[in-house]
């Protein structure tokens, strides 16, 4: 257990800056996620915390110790891959204890240490099985075993979830989590999905094309998105962006939320409808403002559902309102 | 239904015919290696004398006894432990050489890498044909003529098995490296921890191909072994064929002949499944 921090971050390949200066300090026991769209630098930032990628400029500290340049074996760190990168043709007792045997541990302890992960994430009766003979789920608790054994500093995770099917995603999520607090590592857990970011997180990472948008809490960056990518990005259905123009003459764009948006006959602006989609709990109708941008509302499903074609005015709060300005900061 | 029909109608005279075809062909190509057999049991005079019998003699022992222990030049069963050790090393040497070299250049970043990944290739296109004079020439000055490494060593280096692990290492995920880094694996535990074991399947594959083109080389021995004690029985039973009017014992040749083709069948039966499993499957 340890505590991380990242100062001023860069990466480049060749000529191509990734990354371009993240900084956080990360503390004892906390988890944190990282979470972007494809390519925007953070699968790499969290390589370069474990070690597999070099680090162009700035400073990587784990327990206080600048790391930057020691192996991926000396950081103290433990990392659960995307595609769990199970040894094929070692059991799953030799996957969970192969890095403890180069470490010289004694068989004793090895053999205690990984029973005490396998008892912890239910494998007990595949450890002797290879990773093949597993399901998804199953070669995922592995992976995380495989990590646990070590008691590393530091856990790092790569998508891990994203190999699975969206029942057994939600499931995991919330082993993690539940795992995470037992055992009080400092995690950092980098994905692409909001939804996995918002509940797992005490902080997030909001990363857009090499850069650090926004680090908070999951339900103040919800709240008070600092740029217009964050408030695009987190959040389903996204937010709604419209023209500041169109409803007051201002300039830039205003963000609302599709949940803070009510349909009325007279309101702000006015917007033509769509389609609606009844989810069950809550119907999303899609309108289209003057301008033709999309508007999506989300509404309880007891509210009547506006037909096709219909013209409806559309009211919010003005606390609600999320200003932006041309470069899309936050006003 | 129509199509059914159809099968089960080939099941009574097609499913023989197909079968008698291809019993006909495995007889049309086993008969000169039974013709070979008999020729191995029976006295010179009824090899000579036609027609040939076709059925066994009497003196299997008595042929296949003179041919290990005196043969004609040398012992067939000295021949055969040299063609035993020539074929053994040039598989093994080779999977060894060319597991490093692949490993060296899929996973290293070195200058050069791709230079010398290209010459390794190139070499694919010059069989020991046609270096065969220069390779003499260097075996020959560091004194290996009727030496075992004069016969393994030059035939060691091998463009196809290294450009084969080479793809197969392109195919085991990078993660796998990485997760071994962060484990503690250094490059060359990875490789026998994890790399070696995962290709085993190939090194099985490659093995009975590599078994085989070491057993059966000819030329090369040819060339660089002088003293019969070191003939390796490929060319050893060449060497048994009479020359100019001299009398050659037939039995005794065709009893070498059939020993020769002793080993590489059982390499061939013997590593079968795991030869079939590694060309086919791609274990990952």
């Amino acid at each position: 257990m340890a505590t991380l921090k990242l100062d001023n971050v860069k990466k480049s390949f060749g000529k191509t800056d990734v990354i371009h200066g993240v900084s956080i300090d990360v503390n004892d026991g906390e988890f944190i996620v990282i979470v972007g769209p494809s390519g925007c630098g953070k699968s790499t930032l969290l390589r370069m915390v474990a070690g597999l990628e070099t680090v162009t400029s700035g400073e990587v500290q784990i327990g206080g110790k600048v790391v930057n340049d020691v192996e991926p074996m000396d950081r103290d760190i433990a990392m659960v891959f995307q595609n769990y990168a199970l040894y094929p043709h070692m059991s799953v007792f030799d996957n969970m204890a192969y890095g403890l045997k180069i470490a010289k541990v004694s068989k004793d302890e090895i053999s205690e240490r990984v029973q005490t992960a396998a008892k912890l994430l239910q494998l007990e009766p595949y450890l002797q099985r290879k990773p093949r003979e597993l399901s998804g789920g199953q070669r995922q608790r592995v992976a995380m075993g495989r990590a646990i054994v070590r008691k590393p500093a530091v856990f790092l995770f790569d998508e891990p979830l994203s190999n699975l099917d969206a029942k057994l995603r939600v499931q995991m999520r919330l082993e993690i989590k539940a795992l995470q607090r037992e055992l009080g590592v400092t995690s950092l857990y980098v994905t692409h999905d909001q939804v996995e970011a918002m509940t797992l997180a005490d902080r997030m990472i909001v990363m857009n094309a090499g850069v650090a948008d926004q680090i908070g809490a999951p339900l103040d960056v919800y709240a008070n998105p600092a740029t217009e990518f964050v408030a695009g990005f987190i959040g389903s259905p996204p937010t709604n962006f419209i023209d500041a123009s169109l409803v007051d003459g201002q300039s830039g764009r205003i963000g609302v939320r599709p949940e803070h948006i009510e349909l009325s006959d007279t309101g702000r602006i006015t917007a033509t409808v769509g389609y609606a989609e009844a989810l069950g709990a809550e119907t999303l109708v899609h309108l289209r403002a003057s301008d033709g941008s999309q508007i999506t509302v989300r509404q309880d499903a007891a509210l009547p559902i506006p037909g096709e074609g219909e013209t409806r005015g559309l009211s919010w709060a003005d606390e609600n309102i999320m200003r932006f300005d041309a470069s899309g900061l936050r006003q | 239904m129509a199509e059914r029909n159809g099968m089960v109608e080939k099941r009574g005279s097609g499913l023989w015919l197909t079968h008698l075809g291809l019993i006909i062909g495995v007889a049309f190509i086993f008969f000169p290696i039974w013709l070979a057999f008999i020729a191995s049991t029976v006295d010179q005079q009824d090899i000579v004398r036609p027609p040939m019998p076709l059925l066994p003699g009497d003196k299997l022992f008595e042929n296949y006894g003179r041919a290990l222990v005196s043969g004609v030049n040398a012992p067939v069963a000295t021949m055969l432990l040299n063609s035993l050790v020539m074929a053994l090393g040039i598989a093994i040497g080779k999977i060894a050489i060319s597991l490093l070299s692949a490993f060296a250049i899929v996973y290293f970043r070195f200058p050069g890498r791709k230079v010398f990944f290209w010459l390794i290739f190139l070499t694919l296109m010059l069989p020991v044909e046609v270096r065969i004079v220069p390779t003499f020439e260097v075996i020959a000055n560091f004194g290996m003529l009727n030496s075992y490494s004069g016969l393994i060593l030059p035939l060691i280096a091998s463009a196809t098995a290294t450009f084969l692990f080479r793809q197969f290492f392109m195919t085991v995920p990078d993660e796998l490296a990485e997760a071994a880094r962060v484990d503690g694996a250094r490059p060359m535990r990875f490789f026998f921890d994890i790399l070696l074991p995962m290709s085993r399947t190939n090194i099985a594959a490659l093995f009975v191909i590599l078994f085989i083109y070491g057993w059966n080389q000819y030329l090369w021995p040819l060339l660089i072994t002088t003293d019969p004690e070191m003939n390796t029985i490929v060319m050893g039973i060449k060497q048994m064929f009479p020359s100019g009017d001299d009398f050659a014992h037939w039995p005794t040749i065709m009893a070498t002949s059939i020993l020769a083709m002793i080993p590489p069948v059982i390499v061939v039966i013997g590593m079968q499944r795991l030869f079939i499993r590694g060309l086919v499957e791609s274990e990952k």
